[in-house]
Order: structure tokens, then C-alpha cells, then sequence
């Protein structure tokens, strides 16, 4: 009893546009819709400052939320394939482990050494703390990569991936322990994440990243199906397993890696969207999911950043509380429904 | 002259790690043919699935050589190999939310394009694999709701859906209660059969395979591997000399295996037909020997099947006891052997084919 796809699909891509509005809505400055609508249109109607919160902050914001959503959920969908793993996700193998360190490095060594607080240095520091957080990310994957050509079990790497977020943790805690007080402080608060760091110029190379990045990722929805059977079905279906294995954790580091340089980590996206779109579509076919996890990765990113900024919140809360918060009952209450369904059938 | 599908020469089989090999098996010389149901059967850690893994290359052969279709296997590449050869195996794929359809489809991969949409020729190709298994009626149920047997044949239709010459299997009837695997064993027959299919199977059902198969290969750590039919291997002694210190008889009239008893005591007992063989078995479990030609203090009559008669046991000069049913006979005749002294058994009463009275 397979559910619909062309019609959910629809659903989750009329949500993403409406939860998109919202975004551009609401915040702390009320803007009505009608001069929002103006504003998107280009008619200059209305005051600069609108005309600023709007381009400036809102625009970039909605439209990280919405790439970051897709990309990590992607990422965590080709995590939890190919270590056929149902707890995979980005930050399971280390990769955001990576970022954390990269970024660590950066921000407190700047300080310590440098004699100067990142926080201070405005751009120049922002690029740093993405190459820092790319740099350490990529490492990571790269040893992972290299452990995945050379082990043949797939629980070994993933415990592989774990100690090296383990190694890495242990790291940035000496790290924080020779550190300044401001340092550790901006090095907690990206560690929070937030879909608001990236600002009105640098969204659109993240966006084209994204662009180049979330299509090459589905090139490999043949190879993911086959290894859903097991690396010896797979490997009888003609499917080169190392190989295959190799392209998909360097697609997912890749767009894991770059999500955490502009957002920070991330959490419970990427291991919660594939686990919803497997309970609402009923299948596990690629060329299902892997749509169905972008549109709702897009989905859940929105409304977490939503809820993040609602009126009354001055500021902003930190984007992985909300994730987490507002994720994790969602997901337990599907996959529990889900589960009294499959025990009444 | 029948096709030759898989030729073996001088294979030797085994692990290799760093610096040494472990060699498994050596010199094994044999082939297997089209349209025949093959059976691999040895003790475990024999190395069967060594065997079958480097039969489908899924682990290279330390020496000798494999010929597929008349070309070495080292000659052909993934892609190529997965038209040649589908493998069916005991690891249970842990799939949820992926119907029986579209694990049939997946196949078909290896004639997929891109994207592996299936095409009209592929979705036909899937229906016929179906229905030639019989799991029609669960094409669109989810293969983690289905039984361990249903699943085996679903994997078995992902295998004829990837419509290769050759089909191994490993262990397709283990955890399989016994109407299935003899199921099993008939589909695999039918499609030897009917679609000239090369199928190679490791097992340890044994009486199965002897009745089904159309070659065995025994594989055992000191005699190497002995192949042939069933009934060849019956008669030159193979199969009880397989099996001869284990605890198990090779009957050679009914070609099939009996548990060997170890017999405490032995007593008399006359009758006819299925009631006696049956009363016989049961003493036999209990290590009590049964026979006409016995010269002992107990004897039993057991009638034949058409009397209504219930068992008798006769003691010496005590009255007979008659029993209705074999179970009050083995309560009665465990009484009567305890208050007797100990009457050992003797070797001379154990007849050359104790099976047949």
C-alpha cells in the first residue's frame, strides 16, 4: 500500500512556498504582507529600512534555511543508506566533529595567539570560520574515506566516525581549556547554529554551492537502492560497492561540510527528515526519498527557523534547540503511529 | 551430451591474509551442469560458503582455475557477471518500507539505465519471475511482513528477475519448517527444469537433497570432494562412509539416512506390517532391540495393522499384559525391565539391516 508520491510531493512543495512567505513575514520588525509582496516585486514603494530587513536579513536567511534543510537531510538520508544504519546522520561519522575543530582552531587560537577576538575581525572572520569549518570537515571525511577503501564492515567505519568525533571533541575541550573567555563564548554560539550568520553576499555562493552540490548528489540514486540489498547483493547486481560507497559519503561529507561553514552544526535535521519521509511515502526507494528528503528538509529547516524568531523571542534561539525541540516529538509520534500500524496489520 | 555450464580445475579455495594462505579446500576438479539441480552438503565449516563465494567471485580462488560458460571467470567484470550469475544468500536484508515488486525489480539492475527505472521488457521480465515463484499474491505486500520462506522465494524471484544462466543459493532451506523446505527444493527442481537453469546450492538437509538432486557434491575435510548422483554415491559407498562416525546410518535400501542407536538391552517380539515397524522404532529409541530371531524373557506381539488387537507383552510364565498404545507399551516395558536383572545387550543381536523386519 504505497502512498501517493506526485500529490505529498506537491504538498511539501506548496508548504515550502508558504512556510517561505512566513519567513519573510514574521520577525521582530512587523512588516505587513502587502508591503512584503511590494518589496519582493521591486517596487520601491516603501521605506529603505523595510527594503533592508527584507533583502538583507530575511531573503538570506529563509533561503539558507531552506538549502541547509535540503542538503543535510540529504546528507543523512545517504548516511543512513550506505552504513544501513538508522541513526546515521552528518554528525555520526565525525564530520561535524570535523567542522567543530576546524572552526576551534580559528576562533581560539585567534584569540590565545593572535591577540585579537574573531568576533571583532567582521568578514575576514566569517571567511575564515567557513575555510576552518570546510577544511576540518573535509579532513575528516577524507580519513573516513580512506578507512572505508581499506575495512570491509560498515559498523567498523561508523565506529571509526564516532571516535574521531570522540578525538575531535577531546581536542577542542583542551583547546577551550588555554582559551579567553569572549573566544569560547563566540565558539559556543556557533556551535548553536543559526541559519542568520550567512549574509547578504555570501547566500548566494552558498546557494550555488548548494546548486552544484544537491543535484550531483542524485546521480547516485541507483547505487543507493542496490545498496540497500547489502554489499554482496549489490556486488552481484554489478554494482562496484567501494566505489559507490566512496562517491556517496564524499557527496554527503561534502554537502555536510559546507552546511556546517555557514550554519554551524546542525543537529537532528539530517538524522530526523529521512526517517519522516520513509514513514509518510512507505518506501524506500531512492528515487522517492531522496525528492521527498529535500522538499522536507527544506520543510522543517523553514519551520524551525520560523519558530526560532517568533514575536515575543527577542533575538533569536539558538536553531538546535529548536530542531531538536520541535523535531523530535514529531518523529516519535510518526514512527510510533507507524509502528501500531505495522503491529494491526 | 549435456551443457557444461561451470567448470572447475584444480581449484583451491581459501583465505588469504597478509602473508599466509589458509587453504580450505584444494585440487577440486568437477562441473557443473545446465538444467541441473546441484547440492553442496558438508559438515559446517567445511567450507561450503568459501566455495560458493569464490564460485561467484565474490572472493578470488588461491589456485586453479574457474570457467564460466567455457570463459575464466577472472575475464569478466562486475557488470558482466551480474548477467551471468545471481546469488540468493542466508543474510536477511533488513528492508523495510520496500514492496515485493520493487525488490524483484532491483533485479533487474543490471539491464537498467541511469536512474534504474524499470522499462516494459523489465516490468515483464519482474511479472514472469513472480508468478514462476508463486508469490503472486504478495507483490505488493512489504518484505519485512513476510514469513522467512516467503522472503526466500521473493529473493529467489529477484534472482530468475535477473535472468542469469546460473543460480547460487546458499542455504535455501535453513529456518525453513519442513513443508517449506520441500518446497523449496521442488521450485528450485521446476526451474532447473523448465528454464535449463544452472542451479548450485549448499545445504544441510540431506534427505532432501538425496531425494531431489540431480548431482550431489559431498565436501568433507579428509576424503576432498566426492560428486556424483545420489545414487552412485550411494553405491560406492560414499555417502555411509561420509557420514560413518557421526552417529549416523546410511541405509543403503531406502538411500536415506537413520539415526544409529546405541542399544541397552534387547528383547523378542513377533508381528507384521506397519504396527510392528512402528513399536520397533519406538523400542529402538529407548535403546531396547527388537527382533523376531531374539531369545529373550520378554516377548512382544504386536499383531498387524488389520487386527484390533491391542499389544501384548508376555513375561516369562506371568499372565500377558495388553496394552492399547505404544506409549503404554514403553511405560509397561521400562517396569518390567527395572524389576528385572540386567539383561546386557549383545552385540551378536544387532543384525546387518536392522531396519527391515
Amino acid at each position: 500500500m504505497q502512498r501517493p508520491v506526485f500529490p505529498l510531493m506537491l504538498a511539501l512543495f506548496v508548504l515550502i512556498i508558504f512556510l517561505f512567505l512566513l519567513n519573510l513575514l514574521l520577525g521582530s520588525v512587523t512588516i505587513p504582507l502587502d508591503a512584503v509582496i511590494d518589496i519582493l516585486l521591486g517596487k520601491s514603494t516603501h521605506t529603505i529600512i523595510w527594503e533592508n530587513i527584507i533583502w538583507k536579513s530575511r531573503v538570506p536567511q529563509a533561503l539558507t534555511a531552506l538549502f541547509a534543510g535540503a542538503a543535510l537531510s540529504i546528507s543523512g538520508l545517504q548516511m543512513q543508506t550506505v552504513f544501513r544504519n538508522p541513526l546515521a546522520g552528518p554528525s555520526v561519522l565525525g564530520i561535524s566533529s570535523g567542522a567543530s575543530l576546524g572552526v576551534a582552531f580559528v576562533v581560539l587560537f585567534s584569540g590565545s595567539i593572535g591577540q585579537l577576538a574573531l568576533s571583532q575581525l567582521g568578514y575576514v572572520g566569517e571567511v575564515a570560520v567557513s575555510v576552518a569549518a570546510i577544511v576540518g570537515a573535509l579532513s575528516v571525511m577524507a580519513l573516513i574515506v580512506y578507512v572505508s577503501q581499506k575495512v570491509r564492515g560498515n559498523v567498523t567505519i561508523l565506529i571509526i566516525g564516532v571516535m574521531i568525533g570522540y578525538v575531535a571533541n577531546a581536542i577542542i575541550g583542551v583547546l577551550k581549556y588555554f582559551s579567553v573567555e569572549e573566544d569560547i563564548r563566540s565558539y559556543v554560539i556557533w556551535g548553536l547554529g543559526s541559519f542568520s550568520k550567512v549574509s547578504g553576499d555570501q547566500v548566494y555562493l552558498f546557494i550555488s554551492l548548494m546548486l552544484l552540490f544537491i543535484p550531483l548528489s542524485f546521480l547516485l540514486i541507483k547505487n543507493m537502492n542496490l545498496m540497500l540489498l547489502g554489499d554482496s547483493y549489490a556486488r552481484n547486481l554489478g554494482l562496484n560497492v567501494k566505489q559507490a560507497r566512496f562517491l556517496v559519503i564524499s557527496s554527503s561529507g561534502i554537502l555536510v561540510a559546507i552546511v556546517t561553514a555557514y550554519c554551524g552544526p546542525i543537529m537532528f535535521i539530517g538524522l530526523a527528515v529521512p526517517h519522516l519521509c520513509r514513514a509518510i511515502f512507505q518506501s524506500s526507494n531512492h528515487r522517492i526519498l531522496m525528492p521527498a528528503s529535500l522538499l522536507m528538509g527544506a520543510v522543517l529547516a523553514l519551520f524551525c527557523n520560523l519558530v526560532a524568531r517568533m514575536p515575543g523571542f527577542e533575538g533569536a534561539l539558538p536553531v538546535n534547540s529548536v530542531t531538536a525541540l520541535v523535531g523530535a516529538p514529531v518523529v516519535a509520534s510518526v514512527l510510533f503511529s507507524k509502528r501500531k500500524q505495522d503491529l494491526s496489520e | 551430451m549435456k551443457k557444461k555450464t561451470i567448470e572447475l580445475q584444480q581449484l583451491s579455495i581459501g583465505y588469504k591474509t597478509n602473508h599466509k594462505s589458509k587453504v580450505v579446500a584444494q585440487c577440486i576438479d568437477a562441473t557443473i551442469n545446465a538444467g541441473e539441480l546441484t547440492c553442496l552438503i558438508g559438515a559446517n565449516g567445511v567450507g561450503k560458503s568459501t566455495l560458493l563465494r569464490t564460485l561467484s567471485a565474490f572472493q578470488a580462488s588461491l589456485d586453479g582455475e574457474i570457467r564460466i560458460q567455457g570463459k575464466p571467470l577472472k575475464s569478466y567484470n562486475d557488470k558482466q557477471l551480474a548477467k551471468v550469475i545471481s546469488v540468493v544468500l542466508t543474510e536477511k536484508c533488513d528492508l523495510r518500507n520496500m514492496t515485493v515488486k520493487e525488490l524483484v525489480g532491483l533485479g533487474r539492475s543490471p539491464y537498467t539505465g541511469f536512474w534504474g527505472g524499470l522499462s516494459a521488457k523489465d516490468r515483464h521480465e519482474v511479472d514472469a519471475a513472480i508468478k514462476m515463484v508463486q508469490i503472486k499474491h504478495l507483490k505488493y505486500r512489504m518484505v519485512h511482513t513476510l514469513s522467512d520462506g516467503e522472503r526466500h522465494k521473493v529473493m529467489i524471484a529477484k534472482a530468475l528477475a535477473q535472468s542469469t544462466p546460473i543460480i547460487y543459493l546458499d542455504e535455501p532451506t535453513a529456518f525453513l519448517d519442513f513443508p517449506s523446505k520441500v518446497e523449496m527444493m521442488q521450485l528450485l527442481h521446476r526451474l532447473s527444469r523448465e528454464m535449463g537453469k544452472t542451479i548450485f546450492l549448499s545445504t544441510h538437509d540431506l534427505e532432501l537433497a538425496l531425494q531431489i538432486a540431480d548431482k550431489i557434491w559431498l565436501m568433507d575435510q579428509k576424503q576432498g570432494i566426492s560428486i556424483g548422483t545420489p545414487e552412485d554415491l550411494s553405491l560406492d559407498g560414499s555417502l555411509s562412509q561420509f557420514f560413518a562416525h557421526k552417529g549416523i546410518f546410511f541405509d543403503k535400501n531406502t538411500g536415506l539416512f537413520r539415526i544409529e542407536n546405541e542399544y541397552i538391552t534387547a528383547i523378542r517380539m513377533v508381528g507384521h506390517g506397519q504396527k510392528f515397524a512402528m513399536v520397533r522404532k519406538a523400542l529402538e529409541r529407548n535403546g531396547i532391540f527388537a527382533d523376531r530371531k531374539v531369545d529373550a524373557e520378554i516377548m512382544i506381539e504386536t499383531g498387524n495393522l488389520n487386527s484390533d488387537k491391542p499389544f501384548v507383552i508376555h513375561v516369562s510364565n506371568n499372565p500377558p499384559i495388553e496394552v492399547c498404545s505404544i506409549d503404554e507399551l514403553l511405560t509397561a516395558v521400562t517396569l518390567i525391565l527395572k524389576e528385572r536383572p540386567f539383561i546386557p545387550f549383545r552385540r551378536e543381536h544387532e543384525s546387518k539391516s536392522p531396519v527391515h523386519g
